[in-house]
């Protein structure tokens, strides 16, 4: 067992668990938050999508023994600020949610896009999505629905 | 695309696009599926399977188990109750008996409060078996490999229809030119992305189960026989369900049969979740087929006759796999009146994981080898395949193969138009030629809605209700669920329009087999076209007696249309009654050199009535034509030595966002008289045509003929060397 620090949607936390523990699993079991979804287990479906310093992330490959000290941020983290709202309703507004348990690793891939590519287009798009998997939706009404949040979130990223 | 969100569907068109009810709850991750919702301290489970293809169980032997773990098996079920799950066929087993018939069988299963513990007593498990010889193909099993799996023939099912009076062999013997052909489709895995899940539980003395899943009326039948109860002693309630296609219809059941003998004697709520290596490995999937076809021309290369044998491979037990082969049969001359028909279908008994449900269910099948077929004698005789399968289609009147009639308006050649214009076919067609790379394809298709002949009315037999609460609020109780496909919105809009409230006042109630009309599952591109109907036909009735402010109750029953004639001994006369109809057509490159395929446009076209909702429809197709895809080109699933050799995401391939481009999607309107506000089906149609569609364009690029999918390089390679 280890004392791990890190933040957590914008909260410093420590905890003490098995380093090799997967972070998924500590999210989602220890700390409730379970808008973090397993699709794979084996970073292959990106439905367990969550931010590490920025970048996007396959939490069931991350060991909780990795983010001592980095920033981790999840839907939970995002869903209320002004950018969350943003793609949350442009998604839902544009089709782009069917069954549901790919869209919030979809959310969280369509965040790590807009903050670094304001005014993406289809291809930095389809390939800022390429490591989340949807059989709902053909990707169609996602990219529609991104395309939609770059226009209406213009500033806020 | 039409963004006004509006409330305009319920003064102006209904398919005016609404936000689906649950789009931000699941956005926005607060949704609970199966695995984030609260059950209090649940014990953990884990099913223990047969690792052998056939064989004799011989012994069982279960280490030592600390206190507070179990093994559940067959001699846990109780007095009086079966080791059978209630299924359309009750032949699947909660637990192997002396012998087990697939890789993946359930011996038993292993019930423990740490996971982790649970894993290291499961591989403590030993299994003594004395194995024989499996038969693992659709050719083994006709030919008794290893013996007969089921009955002396291994056919769970065996059906002989012809289509006309005529005599058939005199029909071949008189014919100019006979064209024979077979073509094969494989296994395919769902992919769901929440994997199998439920939870069991005590609540009132009765046993709960909380799953993700399609059918809760299904579940609750299949397992109160197992536990020798009355059917209202096991309450099935849906999760939000993340994905399904079929996957949820049946196989949950198998799931759901060790969990109750494990509440019975346990007694404390147990958690069966599986991680995706068990999902791939150990659930049904599409049934692989083989089709053969002679068709007999005359003297002008007209077809005059067809003679068709179709085997698919229903795995170890029967389950529904005999109305998978009934679909797979009447789909098999797809939108085309050909005369003198005559079909064998038989479902085949073999050693791997039973086949069942999946989105078409055995309509894909029937339908891409017929595609196919009438693609390669247009190519045996020289002509385009779009022009040679036009001169077929049915028309208003036309015959199906079970003898029955066409009753609606069939828009085929308007279809045809709009689809040649979006994709600009006939220049493209004439420019790229064959054999140059690069080709543009089509495929044409239906698919019926609604259980087959009279299902409906015998089997089913769907109720709906709904409830005027005190506030003016209704509440719609039904058994159909919301998996993804839009339902929960789109039957509480047609609610809402007859009603005239907003769509917030409408209460769609999640399925719970304590509180819901039983309106039948949630299958065979029915929830729409049938429960929906029932939905708007209770709520004019709820419009007559509505008095503000007072609570007030309607139930209705489902009534066969008119007109609809059906022998179901004899699959003879009107197998459904209205078809939703597609087009799509696929444009493709193929590299010369590494035999990839680029898929530089797709088009479609479909007829699905009117849109309830043009949003959630367009989602539909765009949907449905991927998996298709999926199906056709990436999604190889092969047994290898009993087991699926590709059982993770790393190896079974599904569509990315990288894979196709965006999907150009057309409708044409064509309201259905007995569905509501016009709707007919759709979930399944829109997965059928694709796959063809994709395979035939790749045959006219490389100038081969391609006779069977996934149509991935190593077989283009394979074909090019020929």
């Amino acid at each position: 067992m280890q004392e791990i620090t890190f933040t957590l949607n914008g909260k410093i936390i420590t905890v003490t668990e098995n380093p090799s523990s997967r972070l998924l699993d500590i999210l989602r079991e220890k700390l409730g938050l379970t808008a973090v979804k397993e699709g794979c287990g084996e970073g292959e479906c990106g439905a367990c999508s969550v931010l590490k310093d920025g970048k996007l992330v396959n939490s069931c490959i991350v060991p909780i023994g990795a983010v001592q000290g980095v920033d981790i941020v999840t839907l939970e983290g995002i869903r209320d600020t002004e950018e969350g709202k943003c793609i949350i309703d442009s998604f839902a507004e544009s089709g782009a949610v069917q069954c549901g348990f790919c869209t919030p690793g979809m959310v969280m891939a369509s965040a790590a896009l807009l903050r670094t590519t304001p005014k993406p287009n289809e291809y930095q798009i389809r390939e800022a999505l390429s490591g989340n998997l949807c059989r709902c939706t053909g990707y169609n009404m996602l990219i529609t629905g991104i395309q939609l949040a770059a226009k209406r979130g213009e500033g806020i990223w | 695309m039409d963004h006004n969100l509006s409330q305009d569907f319920i003064h102006g068109r209904i398919g005016t696009p609404v936000k689906r009810l649950d789009a931000v709850e699941k956005a926005g991750g607060y949704a609970k599926y199966i695995a984030d919702m609260d059950f209090g301290t649940v014990l953990f489970s884990r099913l223990i399977r047969s690792t052998k293809s056939r064989a004799r169980l011989v012994n069982v032997s279960i280490p030592p188990l600390p206190e507070g773990y179990y093994y559940i098996s067959r001699k846990d079920i109780p007095e009086g109750g079966e080791n059978r799950l209630h299924m359309i066929t009750d032949d699947w087993r909660v637990f192997a008996e002396d012998e087990v018939r697939y890789i993946g069988e359930t011996i038993g299963l292993l019930v423990g409060p740490d996971k982790s513990l649970l894993l290291k007593l499961e591989s403590m498990i030993e299994i003594e078996y004395e194995e024989s010889i499996p038969a693992f193909t659709i050719d083994e099993s006709l030919n008794l490999k290893g013996g007969s799996i089921y009955g002396d023939d291994n056919l769970f099912a065996d059906y002989h229809l012809q289509k006309g009076a005529g005599n058939i062999d005199s029909v071949f013997s008189g014919s100019s030119r006979i064209i024979e052909d077979e073509i094969c489709t494989g296994f395919q895995e769902h992919v769901y992305m929440e994997t199998q899940g439920m939870v069991g539980f005590f609540e009132d003395g009765k046993y709960v189960i909380t799953a993700s899943c399609q059918c809760p009326f299904y579940m609750r039948k299949a397992v109160a026989g197992v536990l020798a109860v009355d059917l209202d002693k096991i309450v099935v309630r849906q999760a939000v369900t993340g994905g399904a296609f079929g996957g949820k219809e049946h196989f949950p059941d198998v799931i759901a049969g060790p969990l109750v003998v494990a509440l019975h004697v346990i007694k404390k709520p147990i958690q069966i979740i599986f991680d995706r290596k068990e999902d791939i490995s150990f659930t049904a999937k599409r049934h692989p087929s083989r089709i053969r076809f002679k068709t007999a021309l005359d003297e002008n290369n007209k077809i005059v006759g067809m003679d068709i044998d179709i085997a698919i491979n229903a795995g170890a037990y029967q389950s529904c796999s005999h109305i998978v082969l009934q679909r797979a049969v009447f789909s098999i001359n797809s939108v085309y009146d050909i005369p003198n028909v005559r079909i064998r279908g038989r479902a085949v008994a073999t050693n791997t994981f039973p086949s069942d449900a999946f989105r078409g269910f055995g309509a894909p099948q029937g339908i891409f080898a017929c595609e196919m077929h009438m693609s390669h004698i247009a190519r045996d005789i020289g002509i385009d395949d779009v022009a040679f399968k036009k001169y077929y289609f049915t028309v208003t009147g036309g015959l199906t193969v079970t003898n029955g009639t066409i009753h609606e308006d069939v828009k085929l050649p308007e279809m045809l138009d709009k689809i040649l214009k979006a994709s600009d076919y006939e220049r493209k067609n004439l420019e790229y030629g064959k054999g140059n790379g690069r080709a543009i394809s089509m495929s044409f298709y239906n698919h019926g809605g609604g259980f087959t002949g009279d299902g409906e009315k015998e089997i089913i037999k769907a109720k709906v209700r709904l409830k005027k609460h005190s506030n003016n609020q209704v509440s719609i109780y039904i058994a159909n669920v919301e998996m993804g496909q839009g339902f929960q919105t789109t039957c509480s809009k047609v609610a809402a329009k007859v009603l005239g409230i907003p769509l917030a006042d409408i209460l769609y109630e999640t399925p719970d087999t304590s509180i819901s009309a039983n309106s039948g599952p949630t299958v065979a591109s029915r929830s729409m076209m049938i429960v929906g109907k029932l939905v708007q036909t209770a709520a004019e009735k709820l419009l007559v007696d509505w008095a503000s402010d007072s609570e007030h109750t309607v139930e209705v029953d489902y009534v066969q249309p008119d007109g609809v004639e059906w022998d179901g001994n004899n699959f003879q006369g009107d197998a459904y009654p209205a078809y939703g109809w597609g087009i799509c057509a696929v444009e493709v490159v193929v590299d010369p050199i590494t035999h990839e395929v680029d898929t530089e446009g797709v088009w479609t076209v479909h007829d699905v009535g009117i849109p309830i909702d043009d949003l959630i429809v367009h989602g539909q197709v765009h949907g449905g034509v991927i998996q298709s895809l999926g199906y056709g080109s990436l999604e190889k699933l092969e047994i290898r030595n009993g087991a699926f050799y590709q059982n993770t995401l790393a190896d079974y391939i599904i569509p990315t966002t990288m894979d196709f481009p965006s999907i150009h999607s057309d409708l044409v309107e064509n309201p259905y008289e007995h569905g509501p506000f016009g709707a007919k089906g759709l979930g399944e149609l829109v997965f059928d045509g694709a796959a063809a569609a994709y395979a035939a364009a790749v045959q006219k690029a490389i100038d081969k003929k391609i006779s069977r999918i996934p149509v991935n390089p190593e077989y283009i390679l394979s074909l090019r060397r020929k």
